[in-house]
């Protein structure tokens, strides 16, 4: 009997081992297929400044031997354990630290980003934390605030909207513009550059949002790059591809922050410092992105917001309950619209320089690849993605130290969009729906429930 | 047989045609006032494309479609807002509105028609509060000052939302659906799917209700507990039903009136006991013997 359970062992292992040596070989030729052009094949130049073929059959080799070893333990050992280890763990309810967790996240996280600036000081010190609170900071919280907007026009009213750095570049350039030729200041011009841009957000929205699904993705793709070529072409208005030079800063109330008598740190009896205007605008952002923040939440337990998803939803229902659908979505996409204006014209006061290069499609891209990752319609999704993203950018700017292992001639940003793609695959598997794959309802009557994202849907125009 | 003599939406001549199919023909029927009136025939007879011209999803090709409340009087001035290309009037003692001329949002918002769908339309990933919130958008986002008070938190919305989270309560009360208000509404069972899409009409507080089939795929003690709503929304919220239905025990046993229709043609029109024995309706659920279809065939014109 004993030994009879034993054979049988034997037996089921053996059938394992065959089904991954199946599996091995069979990504072993896939390997070896993809990888025999990209890998296999090189172009040298020679001595005679030919260029020519060269083969690298131990590279390959290796390659098809990784892929296919590393496929083999997976079938054999990891897959089945993962397994084993799913059936034995029971259902668990909800561990008492989550909760916690739940309640003090947001506290803990805004009380964070205030002291933010204080804690790199701190740690890097002043000639260090430049580079830290600017280049961190700053761009991480910006393309947070885009990522707050767009998540109202595609997270939570299910417009798929390629085409949002339009709006972007609608709110730099009319600060840039309207600073420079008639002087005005940032603080006038910020509400100005919001109301300019969703204006436009309202003008362009009108025709494409008859469109539905797929359609309306392509046009708003196209009126992106609509206004990106008039913005290029346009010279007379916009200098053009050489873009604007010398956009006013905003100042502290009045004092600039410049090295002068009557500047900020001579004001103030410090010693001048470059940090004074960062600090400045790192504040500012936090303030606009907070209010994007905290106005969409708002929103979304007004009428309007439920408006929004209830359109995700289903539209047909919609407009059976009385819902001027085109109305709404103009609403979303209007104000969606208007913080992108925000930070487009705090774009355009913090470089001081724009031109049409600072607005391509990769931009749109990225921006809705955080909402994408974050999970569409979660506000702390949204956040943690774009700090993975643009932080892990610039990360990757900031790993010189690698140089030393791979060579001088390796340069770690090359890898940046590697990366990107890998994460997206892997969030892609793990979390379809994004980091934050839940969705909180706006009203309750006896007991707030978390909804799962499977039965919300994702929208259609 | 109604307990009142004006009808509440007049069907004249309603006529919907797709390129050469002709999907409804001449239509005229009248739905009375606090009575329920079931539209019935067999599959493809053009039920749904009638409902559709009412709640204003598709534009008629002929016709008029007039839907009225208050005072009967209000009628007299139908012949003058038909030449003057309005969409209704509005009056102190009642409003008249021409159905044709609406887009779907208008039918539900200003004359008052709501209606529930032949496959449940719900906000599936909304909670059923969230559902009959958003049923009751128009009035809080008037309270909400279009967007604008509700953001910087005026007193005024938080009132109107109390009162429309009251109202909620009640429909969800009145429908049992009070212990699943905070579950999403793709989690229901089908018949509570069924019955919270009835309870997010009535918070549009209707002067008409349209029910597309609101019995299908009931068992047969749900499709009773639905009956006992309907004839309580009829009783006690003076509120006129049209109901689609397959179900005969529905059909039946809560209809005051019948209108039945064939490849688009109304066959008959009436109270149920008349209807359940005429001819033609007969031959045009069950069919006629081989020796009876000429005869048949000449009686209903072909």
């Amino acid at each position: 009997m004993a030994a009879g359970a034993q054979d049988g062992r034997v037996q089921d292992l053996r059938v394992d081992a065959l089904g991954a040596v199946r599996d091995a070989g069979f990504t072993g030729i896939v390997t070896f297929g993809l990888l025999l052009p990209l890998i296999g094949f090189e172009t040298v130049t020679n001595i005679n400044d030919q260029l020519v073929l060269a083969t690298r059959w131990p590279l390959l080799a290796a390659a098809v031997v990784i892929a296919a070893a590393g496929r083999f333990v997976y079938s054999f050992a990891v897959d089945p354990w993962i397994a084993s280890r799913r059936a034995q763990r029971p259902a668990q309810p909800t561990p008492a630290w989550r909760y916690y967790f739940k309640k003090w996240f947001v506290p803990f996280a805004i009380g964070f980003v205030i002291a933010y600036p204080a804690i790199v000081i701190l740690t890097v010190g002043w000639s260090g934390a430049l580079r830290w609170v600017d280049n961190f900071g700053i761009q991480i919280l910006i393309y947070m605030m885009l990522g707050w907007g767009l998540n109202i026009v595609v997270g939570l009213a299910g417009l798929l909207d390629l085409g949002y750095v339009a709006f972007y570049a609608v709110g730099a350039y009319s600060y840039a513009l309207l600073a420079k030729n008639f002087g005005l200041s940032f603080w006038v011009l910020l509400p100005l550059a919001g109301i300019l841009s969703s204006f436009w957000g309202i003008l362009l929205g009108f025709p494409v949002l008859r469109l539905r699904g797929d359609y309306l993705a392509i046009v708003t793709l196209a009126f992106g790059e609509i206004i990106r070529l008039v913005i290029i072409n346009w010279t007379a208005l916009t200098n053009g591809y050489a873009g604007i030079t010398g956009i006013p800063r905003p100042t502290f109330f009045g004092i600039p922050f410049n090295a002068d008598d009557n500047g900020f740190a001579a004001v103030f009896g410090l010693e001048f410092s470059p940090l004074y205007r960062v600090l400045f605008l790192y504040y500012v952002i936090l303030a606009l992105g907070l209010l994007t923040c905290f106005v969409t939440m708002r929103l979304r337990r007004l009428p309007v917001g439920r408006a929004w998803e209830a359109l995700r939803e289903d539209q047909i229902a919609c407009r059976s309950l009385g819902i001027n659908t085109t109305n709404t979505k103009l609403t979303a996409f209007a104000m969606g619209a208007m913080f992108a204006g925000f930070a487009g014209s705090f774009f355009a006061a913090r470089e001081a320089f724009i031109s049409p290069e600072s607005f391509t499609f990769i931009e749109s891209a990225t921006v809705l690849s955080i909402v994408v990752l974050g999970g569409m319609g979660s506000q702390i999704g949204v956040a943690i993605a774009a700090i993975v993203m643009i932080g892990g950018t610039e990360i990757l700017r900031q790993l010189a130290f690698l140089k030393e292992i791979f060579g001088p001639t390796f340069d770690p940003t090359q890898y940046r969009m590697l990366l990107f793609g890998l994460a997206m695959v892997l969030i892609m598997i793990w979390r379809p729906r994004g980091l934050i794959s839940t969705r909180d309802p706006s009203v309750f009557l006896k007991q707030r429930k978390e909804i799962s994202v499977d039965l919300v849907k994702e929208g259609h125009g | 047989m109604a307990p009142d003599a004006s009808p509440v939406l007049r069907v004249e001549h309603l006529t919907m045609r797709f390129g050469g199919l002709v999907a409804v023909d001449d239509l005229s029927f009248d739905v009375r006032r606090g009575a329920i009136t079931a539209l019935i025939g067999p599959n493809g007879a053009g039920k749904t494309t009638v409902f559709n011209c009412i709640t204003g999803f598709y534009r008629p090709t002929e016709g008029r479609l007039a839907l009225h409340r208050g005072d009967a009087a209000v009628w007299n001035a139908l012949a003058d807002l038909t030449d003057s290309g309005k969409r209704g009037v509005v009056r102190p003692d009642g409003a008249l509105f021409l159905l044709e001329r609406m887009p779907d949002y208008l039918v539900a918002r200003q004359a008052r028609v709501a209606r529930t769908f032949q496959n449940i339309r719900l906000f599936s990933g909304m909670t059923v509060l969230e559902n009959l919130l958003v049923a009751q958008h128009n009035r809080l986002m008037l309270a909400s000052g279009y967007t604008f008070l509700g953001v910087l938190g005026f007193p005024s919305y938080a009132a109107a939302e109390r009162a429309a989270l009251d109202k909620a309560r009640f429909w969800l009360d009145r429908f049992a659906l009070t212990e699943r208000a905070d579950d999403p509404a793709g989690e229901l069972p089908y018949g509570a799917q069924r019955r919270l899409e009835v309870a997010r009409a009535m918070c549009t507080e209707p002067v008409l209700l349209c029910l597309d089939e609101p019995a299908a795929g009931l068992n047969p003690r749900e499709s009773a507990e639905l009956n006992e709503l309907l004839l309580r929304i009829r009783d006690e919220h003076n509120v006129s039903i049209l109901l689609i239905e397959h179900d005969m025990s529905v059909v039946m046993n809560i209809s005051d009136h019948i209108v039945v229709l064939d490849y688009g043609v109304k066959i008959a029109d009436g109270a149920p006991e008349a209807v359940r024995n005429d001819d033609k309706v007969i031959a045009a659920y069950l069919g006629v013997a081989d020796e009876d279809v000429a005869q048949a065939e000449a009686s209903v014109g072909l």
